[in-house]
């Protein structure tokens, strides 16, 4: 009984360190999605054309898998994922995207430049629809099922990688889902 | 050239830290004086060595070498000199190599002042402290080293962040390393202790001026930190529990614990094993704030630049060091004599509580500051954060205790006292402070009862503390001035630092339930108040400074029908970029007056000035208070009993002093 | 002074730190409570900040909404749910009491009542032997005294 309180801290220590170096593998920025097998927020956005034009609304989400980027025209890192949403969209898989924080002028100029893979673009001048979605920042995309539901979250731009390993296989279960 | 001096005497003192980490030990394995000798000449030498590269990378920032990538990375020409010369420790590689050199200074200390110390002691400690520097040499020159060339040269450096181009960068952070590095000392201790299987109150009495010379300047430092903090953040904040702070509060708070375990100890032989406990753990929880600070695992806006193979290299470091301490802790322990036993109401039994709290203080930090690290293992989808109002709650419930136990332990006798006894003793105590509290409470108001009650505590023990110079100067036979002329040192630094926290805990709670604040637009000729305060804008302009264009706001301030001046102003720093606010600050004894000025901003009555006005009632008496508790460290440090020089022992060692079980 | 100002404006073109009077609800009452509110919050993009002390974008769309919703008439518990359900419990800088934080609520207060049971077993276990209760005798003092060498 005695000895085991001296054997006590070796332990506890060595659960910290366990932990500790558990800690250095993950980001802790990075924050999990609260939307996760949860129906889409509802939101119906504008689009970037002058004097607003047709956005998309979330009731759309509906009949086929779909992804939703969320970017923006003072993004970083979004012209390094512009290819891959490129590739994306070549090889049939429809592409959302909402301007986040951006005037529709700018967005319009970085897709003019850069190409538009988006099969539609909404502003979300507001930022509004980006905290229900529990957006942090850009560029993020969410995978939304057949049903309108929320399967799967990339923080971060999408690399070639990880569309390939992981996104895509996930996007061809869903769409051989009922 | 002065880098590649500067770098060669780095990996010369590698060497001899080599050496040093196997040969005294060696020689007080075999009992051979030379080799126990060739430790003390060693840890000179490594200090020389890391002194010489320490000014090597100094001047290269003095000069502003940017062929050095270092210096181009962290001073800019157009930064004053000073702040040049503090950069050389205001980045990851700079840090270390201070981190290395306070390390080596502490060995040499050992080395010189040591020779009262048992020798097969003194060279075991050596050794252990020769393995650390090993370590983090290692550390320093594989994984970050400050000479490091830069190819093209470029004409000018990137500015330090201009947060830290202030005197408290030449302060703050080379006291607190004193403080972290200053417990690897006491962790020597413990080892060697460990590795002779002996802990008695001569070697609680060695190691007590360590742990001293090491919690003064921690104390400092965080004082130091926190004064910063308010003054240049900009909205007056003075403790935020930022994982980096707790980093630092984190060992203090053991180190305050081992302060008071080693005093039984070494008056009663008892808690040896708790105490060498305590040593271990302050170090390693410096070890640990240093693997927090720079690995990334945890957001932090002290953070340096992360990289997680100094994370991976750092936790090896600590699972070296506290793994192989704390296995030695679970063998030997256990064989350490255990000293004499105590009853229920003693001094001892005092101590010991002020332990167990300070142990259960420790954990709120603990806790607070990891567990969303042990969340992010255990169920990864539901991350967790952990705030001020964590801490704020969980940490008072458990303060409270241990600052009424503050005034009351002194009052004990040593081994057995009687709770009558007790009582009489603390009734008048308890009577006036029960006075203070009505009166306080009637003057608060129900609402802010528990400022009351935090402004009592703090009453309580100022009281306290005054109580036990009383006690000592009236002695048995009435007041004597020989009484007053004869205190120890180390009463008067029991007073100092008890006081201390009394004056610390009441601006807590002054600022915590009175202060008050207004955010506005303001234009010239306007006037708004927070609290007491009244504040009109009298004018406002453009300056330039040295490396930053600013724009400076006067302000009249009044309170009290006096009124004086104040200016503030937000500064672009032009190299970098990047703002900072300086507040205009009303020093009084009573509280400060805080204006800080904000960008333009619009509101009904046209363009103006965001403005914050504060008052912050007390938040002078926090630092003050830190500032009395090291100083009634250093009181003590100065007691001729503890005197690190003092003169040789004697006898070898006292048998147990009272029979035990 | 006009052009001051102006020039100031272009100079800082990023907002300072925090809440800033533009934001702010008309009604002080409500006002309060989103300042309440806002300093649980933590900015989700930043170093362990509330929304309330943090000068990000995000944090003050945060700040916005908090008060909008305090505007429609939510409780406080609302609005906290409210944005809880868009980030997790990770906007918390006060933690749910829940099984998963137990430890975390309940484990400084365990130590202390371990350590106090343990220490109180431990002396009813071995009673003190010697009965006095002075602090010191002379001969252990001698004693100390003869480790730390001569005092003056």
């Amino acid at each position: 009984m005695k000895r085991l309180l001296f054997i006590l801290p070796i332990i506890a220590f060595a659960g910290l360190a366990a932990f500790l170096g558990f800690g250095l593998t993950q980001d802790p920025k990075e924050l999990p999605s609260q939307l996760i097998d949860r129906p889409l927020p509802e939101f119906a956005l504008p689009g970037i054309e002058d004097g607003g034009g047709p956005g998309f609304a979330s009731a759309s989400f509906k009949g086929e898998p779909r992804l939703l980027n969320i970017w923006a025209s003072w993004c970083a890192a979004c012209p390094q994922e512009h290819p891959v949403l490129t590739q994306i969209a070549r090889e049939g898989f429809p592409v959302y995207g909402i301007a986040w924080k951006d005037k529709p002028q700018d967005s319009r100029e970085w897709l003019a430049r850069y190409g538009n893979p988006y099969a539609a673009v909404a502003a979300d001048q507001q930022g509004r629809t980006a905290i229900d979605l529990g957006v942090t920042g850009v560029p993020e995309t969410f995978i939304v099922d057949k049903k309108g539901r929320v399967r799967f979250k990339q923080i971060g731009p999408i690399s070639p990688e990880v569309w390939e390993g992981q996104i895509k296989p996930l996007m061809q279960q869903l769409r051989a889902e009922a | 050239m002065l880098a590649e001096i500067g770098h060669f005497a780095l990996i010369l003192s590698l060497l001899v830290a080599l050496a040093q980490s196997v040969l005294p030990m060696l020689g007080a394995i075999r009992g051979d004086a030379a080799l126990m000798a060739f430790g003390r000449s060693a840890a000179g030498l490594q200090a020389l060595l890391i002194g010489l590269s320490f000014a090597c990378l100094m001047t290269l920032f003095g000069q502003a070498d940017f062929s050095v990538a270092l210096v181009a990375n962290h001073s800019a020409l157009s930064q004053p000199l000073p702040y040049r010369l503090a950069a050389t420790w205001g980045n990851h590689e700079g840090s270390m190599l201070l981190w290395v050199l306070v390390l080596s200074i502490y060995g040499a200390g050992i080395a010189r002042f040591g020779d009262n110390l048992r020798a097969t002691l003194q060279a075991r400690i050596l050794s252990v402290q020769a393995m650390i520097s090993v370590a983090f040499l290692a550390f320093a020159l594989f994984t970050s080293n400050p000479f490091a060339r830069l190819f093209p040269v470029p004409l000018d450096g990137a500015e330090l962040n201009p947060l830290l181009q202030d005197p408290g960068l030449v302060f703050h952070p080379p006291l607190l390393y004193l403080g972290y590095v200053g417990f690897s000392v006491t962790f020597s201790f413990a080892v060697a202790a460990l590795l002779e299987g002996r802990a008695d109150p001569a070697w609680a009495r060695w190691m007590r001026p360590w742990v001293l010379a090491a919690w003064v300047p921690l104390t400092c430092g965080i004082t130091l930190g926190s004064f910063w903090a308010y003054y240049e953040l900009g909205w007056g904040g003075w403790w935020f529990w930022d994982p980096v702070e707790n980093a630092s509060f984190m060992p203090w708070l053991i180190g305050t614990a081992l302060l008071h375990s080693a005093i039984v100890t070494e008056k009663r032989g008892s808690l040896a094993g708790w105490t060498i406990l305590l040593a271990i753990l302050a170090f390693s929880l410096s070890l640990i704030g240093t693997f927090l600070v720079r690995s990334g695992i945890l957001t932090s806006v002290h953070a340096f630049a992360v990289d997680p193979k100094r994370g991976v290299f750092i936790l090896a470091m600590i699972i070296g060091a506290t793994g192989t301490a704390l296995t030695l802790f679970a063998a030997k322990a256990p064989m350490l004599r255990s000293g004499a036993l105590f009853g229920s109401v003693s001094r001892e039994s005092g101590l010991t509580f002020n332990n167990l709290l300070l142990m259960a203080l420790t954990a709120v930090v603990f806790l607070g500051t990891f567990y969303p690290v042990i969340m992010e293992a255990v169920a990864p989808t539901n991350k967790i954060s952990v705030g001020p109002p964590y801490y704020n709650l969980v940490f008072a419930p458990l303060a409270a205790p241990l600052l009424i136990l503050v005034t009351i332990g002194p009052m004990l006798a040593w081994k057995r006292d009687d709770l009558g006894a007790l009582a009489r003793k603390l009734l008048l105590p308890v009577a006036i402070i029960a006075v203070v509290l009505a009166g306080l409470a009637l003057w608060t108001g129900l609402a802010k009862l528990s400022a009351a009650l935090g402004l009592a505590l703090g009453a309580w023990l100022i009281m306290g503390a005054v109580l036990v110079l009383v006690r000592r100067w009236r002695g048995a036979g009435g007041f004597s001035w020989r009484l007053v002329r004869t205190t120890p040192a180390a009463t008067i630094g029991l007073v100092l630092a008890h006081a201390g926290l009394g004056f610390t805990t009441a601006g807590i709670a002054a600022m915590s339930a009175f202060s008050a604040e207004k955010i506005l637009v303001m234009r010239p000729g306007e006037t708004a108040a927070a609290g007491p305060v009244s504040v009109t804008m009298t004018g406002a302009e453009e300056v330039e400074g040295a490396n930053y264009r600013a724009l400076r706001a006067h302000f009249s301030v009044r309170q009290n029908g006096s009124t004086h001046g104040l200016v503030s102003e937000r500064r672009l720093y032009t190299v970098s970029g990047s703002q900072t606010t300086e507040a205009g600050i009303g020093v009084s004894v009573l509280g400060n007056q805080y204006v800080a000025i904000g960008d333009v901003q619009q509101d009904a009555r046209g363009q103006g000035l965001v403005v914050r006005i504060y008052w912050h009632p007390l938040v002078g008496w926090i630092w003050f208070g830190g500032l009395l508790m090291a100083m009634g460290g250093a009181a003590s440090l100065s007691d001729r009993r503890f005197r690190i020089g003092a003169p040789q022992v004697r006898t070898p060692l006292a048998p147990n002093l009272v029979p035990a079980e | 002074m006009k052009r001051a100002f102006l020039a100031l404006a272009l100079m800082l073109a990023t907002p300072a730190a925090a809440v800033l009077p533009d934001e702010m609800l008309p009604d002080a009452a409500q006002e309060a409570r989103a300042r309440a509110i806002s300093k649980d919050l933590r900015c989700v993009v930043c170093q362990n900040q509330s929304i309330d002390d943090s000068d990000a974008p995000l944090a003050r769309d945060l700040r916005l909404l908090v008060r909008e919703q305090i505007a429609k008439g939510k409780s406080d518990a609302d609005v906290r749910d409210y944005v809880v359900q868009r980030y997790g419990n990770f906007v918390l800088l006060k933690p749910p009491v829940e099984g998963d934080t137990l430890l975390l609520w309940a484990g400084p207060f365990a130590i202390l009542l371990l350590g106090a049971a343990g220490l109180i077993a431990w002396q009813r276990r071995a009673p003190v032997a010697t009965p006095d209760s002075a602090p010191l005798s002379e001969a252990e003092r001698a004693e100390l005294d003869r480790l730390a060498g001569p005092h003056n």
